[in-house]
């Protein structure tokens, strides 16, 4: 199989693929945690300022989400076919949700009476709840693994076959790790009393999140044991936990000492290294077949054709930095705390 | 009902729905980025005034337009498995490159169009209108090259048999600008500036009508006439060259268009009919060997009919593609003639004078949008049943997995969600026209304000 910089085109693709989607997880993650936490504010002031902090750069965030699911699409569409159908019901949910969400950020300020608000922002607030879970159940059970034949079809039937046990656990991580991710935004981005609240919200985020990771690891150490494999094969893969570990025990530390910004690393840093922990326990397969092993879904039988990767290598080397350069630019416009002087539209 | 049926309709209206808003978001963004930048050059408060107001618009539609095409982008998954698989190397690339370098563009500039104002300089603010407009137009591009090779494959090979069979990209620029491409691009690029073009027109009519911000709205309605003009004028020979390439690539949709039966036989031209499929005959008003004069130049030669075809080759639905076409041809004359009409009673200075004129006007802003439909079903209908012409049947592209109940569940839920989101649309379109061009603008100095409260005083 022809090769670029000593990794086959597949192997790249799973690079750009997962690198896509750690990004939509970062981005967009601190957007749901933010959202997750919304209700918990009282005064309507708070909830505005709350949503400005992310109202410019949700849309920018979203980008990595089409982008992720165009390059799965075209990069492995034998498995963007499997994944999306099998997984019909928890997609459904979660194109639905991200419509609410949306139009929740968009329509909330364009009507001045209070049910209209406190409407929308009960619809921002559960739907962001909701993608950070669906995504969570949606990981969980490529993780676990699904009944596939020999044309990589899902045999499983009915609606609620993506609701098991593990497959919960880490949707309410997922959930837990954006809340802890998501205070941290918001602290950077408040002021004042708010922000007061907020720092109280963020210990609770922590241990909520820790917790969570706890139970889910301990639960998928003694049940899905196909998962440990690579780690048993080569032990010095251990040191991926072991940073993860690092990184997570710096939020409290850092978050004591009110460095939030370097708090805000160390949680985007986290997000990033469980999913190379999860591409290290997948790789090279994309999805286990638990029905036959034969039937597995890897990123070689799932690739598109080496002459389509390498055109999208080309897109992705051109586009890639320029999605960067508008990423900084927008940013840079809105860094710092949130203005409340009456702009918009 | 089976999975079929339900998925076609779920994908059928979940596009229909979400193609309100794309067409909207790129002739809205047109006209934005003429007055700002008219706005940028002149500094003339009016066009600043124009530019935000016409913002405020967009930022709905282009909202909607956003999270409904979300929604396109995963449904090949959920409900066409067989499909993804078979066009992954084609179709998702042309989806890749479509968030890569126009979705991004648009989102990430969006954030500066809305909130920016007073954060960067005027001309960087400009820049990001540019780039929201620009981004929308790309993403027409490879969106349109996506569907368009649904419609007339090229560039590509078949490999593997069966269930395992996948087109695979042979040469990129054959794929691109496979036969239909640039006629059916350039096509929906100016059915969007007259969808976002007609809408302003119709408000900034109901403005005068009204005898509020008529100044402001006189010189918008000027403006925006012209690209309305250039647009429907240009719309015709679009449509003539995507009706020659149909003729030449998919006959069998062309046949059905205008419900032609005969093997090969001289071609009428249907004003408006009615197709009877039983007795295969149109009754209605026509010119007899007009669609063979359209094509060939030649009131007598044969055009390939549906009957050439095997019954499982070519469309069911003759009746609905005949009348979707013929429909959608008759709005995009019906706005020649007005956009026309218009600048003739312009240059005789009598444009605002004729309240049934404006009246109109109001009205239109519906066509654009009917026929960008109309055009949409015709041509989705008479690929059928194909989804890759010639290479994929529809029935064949299912997701096997999916059972009917859970596309019925979608399908239910779809409805009910996209029902409030049109409620939702309409209302807060109403309501931002409703309060107008300077609602919460500061807008105390300037002469433009003074000739405003002089022309309502006067009334």
């Amino acid at each position: 199989m022809e090769t670029f910089l000593g990794l086959d085109y597949p192997t790249w693709w799973f690079l750009v693929v997962g690198g896509l989607f750690s990004g939509y997880a970062i981005l967009d993650g601190f957007d749901f945690g933010a959202g997750a936490w919304h209700m918990f504010f009282r005064q309507n002031k708070s909830r505005e300022t709350a949503l400005k902090a992310i109202d410019p750069t949700w849309h920018g965030n979203e980008v990595w989400l089409v982008i992720g699911g165009g390059t799965l699409f075209a990069g492995f569409p034998v498995f963007y076919g499997t994944l999306f159908s099998a997984m019909y019901t928890p997609f459904i949910l979660f194109l639905l949700f991200i419509i609410f969400r949306g139009i929740s950020i968009k329509f909330r300020n364009m009507e001045e009476m209070l049910w209209w608000r406190r409407m929308w922002d009960w619809g921002y607030s559960i739907s962001s709840i909701m993608l950070a879970v669906l995504l969570g159940v949606v990981l969980g059970n490529i993780l676990n693994g699904m009944p596939l034949d020999q044309d990589f079809e899902y045999t499983g039937r009915g609606f609620f076959e993506f609701l098991n046990p593990f497959s919960i656990l880490v949707g309410v991580t997922s959930l837990a790790l954006f809340m802890m991710h998501g205070a941290i935004y918001l602290l950077l981005k408040t002021e004042g009393k708010l922000y007061n609240r907020i720092q109280q919200f963020l210990k609770i985020g922590i241990a909520f999140f820790i917790i969570a990771y706890i139970i889910t690891t301990v639960y998928g150490f003694f049940n899905l044991e196909h998962l440990l494999q690579v780690f048993n094969d080569n032990k010095a893969l251990y040191v991926v936990p072991f940073l993860v570990f690092l990184s997570i025990a710096n939020v409290p530390r850092l978050a004591s000492k009110k460095q939030y910004g370097w708090a805000f690393i160390f949680t985007s840093l986290t997000i990033a290294l469980l999913l190379v922990i999860v591409a290290f326990e997948l790789y090279p397969r994309l999805l286990l077949s638990n029905s036959d092993i034969e039937n597995s879904i890897t990123i070689y039988n799932a690739a598109a054709s080496t002459k389509t990767l390498k055109i999208m290598m080309g897109f992705v080397a051109v586009g890639g930095p320029l999605v960067l350069l508008y990423s900084y630019f927008v940013y840079k416009t809105f860094w710092g705390k949130v203005q409340t002087d009456a702009e918009g539209y | 009902m089976d999975v079929e049926i339900l998925s076609r309709i779920q994908f059928a209206f979940t596009v229909a729905f979400h193609y309100i808003y794309p067409p909207l978001s790129i002739g809205i963004g047109l006209l934005m980025v003429v007055f700002e930048s008219i706005y940028i050059r002149t500094k003339k408060k009016e066009y600043e005034v124009l530019a935000k107001f016409w913002t405020k618009l967009f930022a709905i539609t282009f909202g909607i337009g956003v999270v409904t095409g979300i929604v396109m982008e995963f449904e090949f998954g959920t409900n066409w498995a067989t499909y993804s698989r078979y066009v992954g190397d084609i179709f998702g690339s042309a989806l890749a490159a479509e968030g890569i370098f126009a979705f991004a563009l648009e989102s990430s500039a969006l954030g500066v169009l809305l909130f920016g104002w007073n954060r960067v300089k005027p001309w960087v603010h400009l820049v990001a209108t540019w780039a929201v407009f620009l981004g929308s137009m790309f993403s027409a591009v490879w969106i349109v090259i996506a569907n368009s090779w649904q419609q007339t494959p090229a560039g590509y090979h078949i490999v593997g048999e069966g269930m395992q069979a996948r087109a695979e990209i042979v040469d990129f620029w054959a794929m691109v600008f496979n036969p239909s491409s640039v006629d059916r691009l350039t096509h929906v690029w100016l059915g969007a500036f007259l969808a976002g073009s007609f809408l302003i027109l119709s408000v900034h009519a109901y403005y005068i009508l009204k005898g509020k911000y008529v100044v402001l709205s006189k010189k918008a309605f000027k403006i925006t006439l012209v690209v309305a003009a250039v647009s429907s004028l240009a719309q015709l020979f679009t449509g003539h060259g995507s009706a020659e390439g149909v003729s030449e690539n998919q006959p069998a949709k062309l046949a059905a268009m205008e419900g032609h039966f005969e093997e090969e036989a001289a071609a009428d031209l249907y004003l408006l009919g009615w197709v009877d499929k039983e007795s295969q005959s149109v009754t209605g008003l026509k010119v007899s060997g007009g669609l063979s004069f359209m094509l060939h130049q030649d009131f007598e030669t044969p055009v390939t009919g549906l009957n050439a075809f095997p019954e499982e080759d070519r469309p069911s639905q003759v009746n609905a593609v005949f009348q979707f076409y013929h429909l959608m041809v008759a709005i995009g004359m019906f706005l020649i003639a007005l956009s026309l009409f218009a600048l003739w009673q312009w240059k005789r200075g009598k444009l605002f004078e004729k309240k049934w004129l404006l009246w109109t006007f109001v009205f239109t802003a519906l066509l654009p949008q009917l026929a960008n439909q109309f055009g949409w079903f015709a041509a989705e209908m008479g690929r059928q049943p194909w989804v890759v012409y010639g290479l994929l049947r529809t029935s064949d592209a299912l997701s096997k997995s999916v059972q009917a109940n859970q596309v019925l569940f979608s399908l239910i839920l779809f409805f009910v969600v996209y029902f409030i989101l049109f409620l939702l649309f309409i209302y807060l379109m109403n309501k931002k026209i409703k309060s107008g061009p300077n609602s919460d603008i500061d807008f105390d100095e300037g002469s433009l304000n003074k000739e405003i409260a002089d022309v309502v005083s006067s009334k």
